[in-house]
C-alpha cells in the first residue's frame, strides 16, 4: 500500500516508467516462466531431459495449432518437428522479449503456413455471419426465439462429456482463422496481444474472430442441448 | 440524461449478441458497456445469453490435452540430438 502511495506521489512520467516496468517484470514472473528459463539453460548445455520437459510443456497447444492449419495429422508431426528444429538452431537468437511460448508458436505458424500452402489447402477467411441467425428476433431486434437453456445442466456435469465433444467438434468446423484465434485465446490463454504476436493479425481483426468463433461454439451448443432434450 | 437513457433504450438484443465477446474481454467503451448492462438489467433472454457465453469459454478452455505419442517423443529426441551434433 506504501508503494502505492509513493507512486501516485510521483510526477506522471515517472509513474508511467514504473508502470511500465512493473508490467515488465510481471510478464517476466509469470508462473512457469522462471522454470521455462532454467529449461532453455539445460537444453542449451546439451540436457535431453530439459528439452523434452519443453516439449512436452507445448505441445498440446502446438499439434492443435498445426492440424489447423494442415489438414494430414503427419504433417501436422512434422511441422512440429520442424518448428522444433527451428527453435534450437535459433535460440541464440531468442532474446526473451516476448515470452518463449509466443516465440516458438510464431516459428510454428509460419511453417505451417508455408507447409499448408504447399499442401494447396485454402486459406479461410472468417464469414460475416451474424452472431446469431437473424431469423430469431423479431422486426425491433428483440428475441423472438430465444436462446434455449442449457447452462444449469452444463455446470451441473449431466453432459459435459457430450457437451466437450460438441466442442471438439464445432472447432474443427470452424473456418481456420476462427478456430486457431480460439484455440490461442480460449484453449491455451494467451493474451489478445500474444495472439495477434503469434498469428500477425491486427487487435481488431483479432476480436471480431474471437467473436464469431465463440457465437458459433454457442450455437452448437445450444443445438446439442436441443437435441438431447 | 433523457438523451442517455433513450439511447440505452434503443439497444436491441439483436445488436446484444454481437457485443457480447467485446463485453466479456472488457474491450467496450464505457457508455456502450453501461447501455449493454442496463440492456441485460431488463432482459433475461439476453442476460441468459451472456451466461451461455461465458460457460462456452469455459468449456473450450477443458479440452483434454492430446498426449505425446511414444514415436513422436522418438522423433523429437532424434530432432535434438542431431541439433546438439551439428552445433557442437
Amino acid at each position: 500500500m506504501n508503494q502505492i502511495l509513493h507512486l501516485l506521489s510521483l510526477p506522471t512520467m515517472k509513474v508511467n516508467l514504473l508502470a511500465g516496468l512493473a508490467a515488465v517484470a510481471w510478464r517476466s514472473t509469470r508462473p512457469g516462466d522462471a522454470e521455462e528459463g532454467e529449461l532453455l539453460e539445460r537444453l542449451r548445455a546439451g540436457d535431453e531431459a530439459a528439452f523434452m520437459a519443453l516439449v512436452e510443456r507445448h505441445q498440446p497447444s502446438m499439434i492443435r495449432l498445426a492440424r489447423s492449419f494442415v489438414a494430414s495429422p503427419a504433417v501436422a508431426e512434422e511441422v512440429v518437428q520442424d518448428t522444433w528444429l527451428g527453435v534450437l538452431r535459433g535460440i541464440d537468437k531468442f532474446a526473451g522479449r516476448s515470452s518463449f511460448r509466443t516465440w516458438l508458436l510464431k516459428i510454428l505458424v509460419n511453417r505451417a503456413r508455408t507447409t499448408g500452402a504447399r499442401e494447396g489447402r485454402s486459406v479461410a477467411i472468417g464469414d460475416a455471419g451474424p452472431a446469431v441467425d437473424a431469423g430469431r428476433f423479431d422486426a425491433t431486434g428483440a428475441w423472438a426465439q430465444p436462446p434455449e437453456h442449457w447452462v444449469q445442466d452444463s455446470l451441473d456435469r449431466l453432459h459435459a462429456q457430450e457437451l466437450a465433444e460438441t466442442i471438439r467438434t464445432a472447432l474443427e468446423e470452424l473456418p481456420g482463422r476462427q478456430r486457431e484465434v480460439l484455440l490461442l485465446r480460449d484453449v491455451d490463454g494467451l493474451t489478445s496481444e500474444e495472439v495477434c504476436d503469434v498469428l500477425d493479425i491486427s487487435e481488431g481483426n483479432q476480436r471480431v474472430l474471437l467473436h464469431r468463433g465463440r457465437s458459433r461454439l454457442r450455437q452448437a451448443l445450444e443445438d446439442a442441448a436441443g437435441e438431447a432434450a | 440524461m433523457r438523451f442517455l437513457r433513450r439511447r440505452r433504450e434503443e439497444i436491441a438484443c439483436r445488436q446484444v449478441v454481437e457485443l457480447i465477446s467485446d463485453y466479456i474481454e472488457g474491450e467496450l467503451p464505457r457508455v456502450q458497456r453501461l447501455r449493454l448492462e442496463a440492456h441485460f438489467a431488463g432482459c433475461e433472454h439476453c442476460t441468459e445469453y451472456l451466461a451461455q457465453m461465458r460457460e462456452t469459454i469455459r468449456l473450450t478452455g477443458t479440452l483434454a490435452v492430446e498426449d505425446l505419442t511414444p514415436h513422436m517423443r522418438e522423433d523429437l529426441l532424434g530432432v535434438y540430438r542431431r541439433w546438439l551434433a551439428e552445433s557442437r
